[in-house]
């Protein structure tokens, strides 16, 4: 009798979800967010539809504000996987002049992200989304379901969300609404560890110990990756061993000092770490219950 | 795929690469999905968040927050409290309740767990239905001061009734009652009476304090007198053993079919039971086509065999039409596609069914209209049946479902996966219940009602034409509509039949459709004016479908 371990019922199930949506939604698009969760997503998708391809393009919301090695990953992964990849930039929020540095995270991030994901949406008329976010990352994703139902204005309602017994998702929805559709749901931070180096998936090389130029500011490590960082009074560059735990804008990720330099000693050093990747992302502070208003106003 | 972090034409690093699959965390493991029930208050919450602290995935920044939040809104003083570990949204969190499933993951160095934390409430009985129908063994929280309650009876039935064989009586807050061992035995007792009734294959008791960690993650100093293992270390052991079918049969429902090129036709699909085999003989269902397994495809290659869980794409040896909704099952399923279905059904609307309705079913990948009549409902306290033609939130009743179509289902105690299905609301896309497929249930089945005299295109584009030129409308009350249509549809259809009998075929084609737009125009001002929502544009694309010919 073959038993099925922890990390293949884990496959099957999201192999499962993103078959379910690509037979039930008109035009649906991968969130590509670059970063481990979104490359187990997107390796699971390559499973899903194997020996075809996933019939459903990319989509990468650019905050033109990632990190450079992020941007030259997603185009090789796009490339050498023979997928469509669709950047979208807020062109306006770009001639508004918005940037972490001058307008603060909240504002930067809900502009250039949430704005900008709601306007690629309706650009192409994408009706349902996949996400890589995972119930354990947050509190509130804790009750996130695997089909979210947003409205025209792609809100999210906590109150009226469908049950989801079994594997049965009610994929049924109005004209305007659409889903979001988060297939690794019930990963851990450490399952996609594990499976990144079981499956030997390609990540970018950020997550891995290297001398960086860092900078200390507010009590974060964060590494200066363009001249668009000006240096305040006081401060300067130093290079250090750093690496990251999770990968975004790169004004607004801090880096924590590391050795790890190989996938093993990552999963090594996660295992015995006392702070959860969330740390080192800056727009979750902004008080207790802030990520679920995010998802309120529609951030991923 | 070669190696990890390649980024090569970057220049980036390679990480350097080893056999490291052995010691991969979570290759070897197995998994656990067990569900937690228990009244407010009988310390769910507690108990989780202690199973996530003592397990080591609460990380520090995490604790600073937990210890501040205990201050906050903590219920033990200064100390920790870890239902706030657990307890997500805000709303709840102000309340002190938990209204949701919420799902928690935890892992120890033999197994990890998913832990689906539901309300204990009796208006979020659906919650729970919802938690338990993923759930292999479920742990049922009992405080110690109050014993078996309604309430216990209650999660216990729900728990059953989904399907969860494997069951953890863990009998909390046994320090407020002195580590009592009288105590704790006159509860087993009463439990043990209560379960009875209950379709369970293995109760396990145990005493344990979520507050003070006692029998939870390590044995018990204050509780000498009992020899069983802790909460954890039976998580960790118990042998879960997969639900089996009298016929020994694979049934695997097909999602979608894979034609990337003209070479291939793959059907994409999961296995809900069984085990499958390359060169196995098959059968389509419905249509009752065979042919037998050519390949069993996947991206990490074909396999010889596979078995329940799995996603897989299999290729037929001969070219047969099979799409999705369709199930291949091995050539002794014992099944049948069939249009009448036996079932429980738990309702999860706050607008009741009503004998007779029509939703639109989905069991595994396939949806079919189905008209539900009711005939009985269960006390979930009692475990009485009691007649009934109506179903709130929360009640479960028996009824017999009549759909449009045959379509293969399983019996819900041998296959969760085909033998489980969802209710939708066509009109408002709402879930409104979820079923069991029972064939030893024997419901009646309702005579026909106005949902099925109007063909529902009809019905379609005449709100959508009323909605736009009919004033009169607003004024208009549900009841005497229904009865008016009742009486008249048929009416009308005799009328016409007369008429054409008389006059020949063309006006008795003519009477027919008199009827029917009487019929329709009634039906739709009928569900206006009774509240129902109409999207106009879900009825054009319905009157498309169903290709009526006004
Ligand atoms: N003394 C004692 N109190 C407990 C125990 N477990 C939970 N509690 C308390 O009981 C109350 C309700 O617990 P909670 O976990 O929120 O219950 P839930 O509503 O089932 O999630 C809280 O004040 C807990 O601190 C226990 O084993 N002993
Ligand atoms: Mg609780």
């Amino acid at each position: 009798m073959i038993q099925l371990t922890h990390l293949q019922k884990l496959e099957a199930e999201s192999i499962h979800i993103i078959r379910e949506v690509v037979a039930e939604c008109e035009k649906p698009v991968m969130m590509y967010s670059i970063g481990k969760d979104s490359a187990v997503m997107l390796h699971l998708a390559m499973k899903a539809f194997y020996p075809g391809k996933p019939p459903f393009p990319l989509l990468h919301v650019d905050t033109t504000w990632k990190f450079r090695e992020m941007i030259e990953f997603r185009d090789q992964r796009a490339r050498e996987l023979g997928l469509d990849l669709i950047v979208h930039i807020n062109e306006e929020g770009v001639k508004a002049g918005i940037n972490p540095f001058d307008s603060g995270s909240r504002l930067h991030t809900d502009v250039m992200k949430t704005q900008g994901l709601k306007q690629a949406l309706d650009k192409y008329g994408f009706d349902a989304a996949f996400g890589g976010a995972r119930r354990d990352e947050e509190k509130s994703r804790a009750k996130e379901r695997v089909f979210s139902l947003r409205s025209a204005e792609h809100r999210w309602d906590p109150k009226n969300q469908r049950p989801e017994p079994w594997r049965l998702f009610n994929t049924r929805k109005r004209p305007g609404e659409s889903f979001r559709v988060f297939p690794i749901s019930n990963w851990t931070e450490s399952d996609v560890w594990s499976y990144i180096a079981l499956e030997k998936i390609p990540v970018v090389p950020l997550y891995f110990a290297k001398s960086r130029p860092i900078v200390r500011r507010d009590g974060a490590l964060i590494m200066r990756d363009d001249e668009r960082m000006k240096l305040l009074p006081g401060e300067r560059v130093e290079n250090m061993m750093v690496r990251f735990r999770t990968l975004g804008c790169y004004p607004l990720t801090g880096a924590v000092e590391s050795e790890a330099a190989t996938l093993e000693a990552v999963i090594e050093e996660m295992r015995n770490s006392h702070s959860s990747e969330r740390q080192g992302r800056i727009i979750d502070h902004d008080g207790s219950g802030s990520m679920e208003q995010k998802k309120q106003e529609g951030y991923f | 795929m070669d190696a990890i972090a390649v980024d090569r034409a970057t220049g980036g690093e390679t990480a350097p690469q080893t056999a490291v699959a052995p010691s991969i965390d979570g290759a070897q493991k197995s998994l656990l999905r067990f569900i937690t029930c228990g009244s407010v208050d009988d310390g769910k919450s507690t108990l989780i968040g202690r199973m996530l602290h003592d397990s080591g995935v609460v990380f520090d920044d995490q604790m600073e927050a937990l210890e501040k939040d205990s201050q906050k809104f903590g219920t033990q003083g200064d100390r920790i409290d870890f239902a706030l570990l657990v307890d997500g949204l805000s709303a709840e969190r102000e309340q002190g309740i938990t209204i949701d499933v919420a799902y928690r993951y935890f892992s120890t160095p033999r197994r990890s767990f998913i832990v689906a934390d539901t309300p204990g409430h009796e208006q979020y009985t659906r919650n729970m239905a919802t938690g338990a129908s993923t759930a292999e063994l479920a742990i049922i929280l009992i405080d110690a001061r109050k014993g078996v309650l309604p309430q216990t009876r209650r999660h216990s039935f729900i728990v059953s009734m989904l399907g969860v064989r494997e069951v953890v009586i863990a009998i909390n807050k046994m320090d407020l009652v002195g580590y009592s061992q009288q105590v704790y035995d006159k509860i087993v007792a009463d439990y043990r009476e209560l379960a009875r009734r209950l379709n369970f294959g293995n109760i396990v008791f145990i005493p344990i304090s979520a507050l003070e960690g006692d029998n939870v993650t390590k044995p018990s100093a204050a509780m000498p007198w009992y020899r069983g293992t802790s909460l954890i270390a039976h998580l960790e052991t118990v042998d879960i053993k997969p639900s089996t079918a009298a016929d020994g049969a694979f049934t695997f429902p097909v999602q979608w079919v894979n034609r990337p090129n003209l070479d291939f036709r793959g059907y994409a699909g999961w296995m809900t039971r069984g085990r499958i085999a390359q060169g196995d003989a098959i059968v389509a269902l419905p249509s009752g086509r065979r042919s037998t397994v050519a390949r069993i495809v996947t991206y990490d290659g074909d396999l010889s065999e596979a078995v329940a869980g799995q996603a897989l794409t299999l290729t037929l040896a001969d070219e047969i039409d099979v799409s999705r909704g369709d199930v291949i099952v091995s050539a002794n399923y014992s099944g049948k596609p069939r249009s009448l279905i036996p079932a429980r059904i738990l309702w999860m609307s706050e607008r009741p069914l009503a004998d007779g309705s029509t939703y639109l079913l989905k069991l595994g990948t396939a949806m079919a209209q189905a008209k539900i009549s009711v005939s009985r409902a269960v006390d979930i306290h009692t475990y009485e049946e009691g007649e009934a033609q109506r179903l709130n939130m929360n009640e479960i009743g028996i009824a017999a479902i009549t759909l449009d179509r045959p379509i293969v289902a399983s019996e819900y105690g041998e296959d969760r996966e085909l033998g489980g299905f969802i209710l939708i609301d066509r009109w408002t896309n709402e879930t409104m219940a979820l079923g069991l497929v029972d064939s030893s249930l024997s419901p009646k089945v309702a005579p026909d009602t106005i949902a099925q005299v109007v063909p529902a295109g009809l019905a379609g584009r005449l709100t959508t034409f009323l909605a736009a030129d009919l004033p009169l409308r607003r004024q208009t009350r549900g009841g005497i509509f229904q009865r008016v249509l009742l009486g008249y549809a048929p009416l009308a259809v005799i009328i016409g039949g007369i008429i054409g009998a008389l006059s020949g075929s063309l006006l008795l084609g003519l009477g027919v459709a008199v009827a029917n737009v009487v019929a329709c125009a009634l039906l739709s001002l009928w569900m206006q004016d009774s509240g129902m929502p109409v999207d106009e544009s879900r009825l054009r694309d319905e009157a498309n479908v169903d290709g009526d010919g006004i």
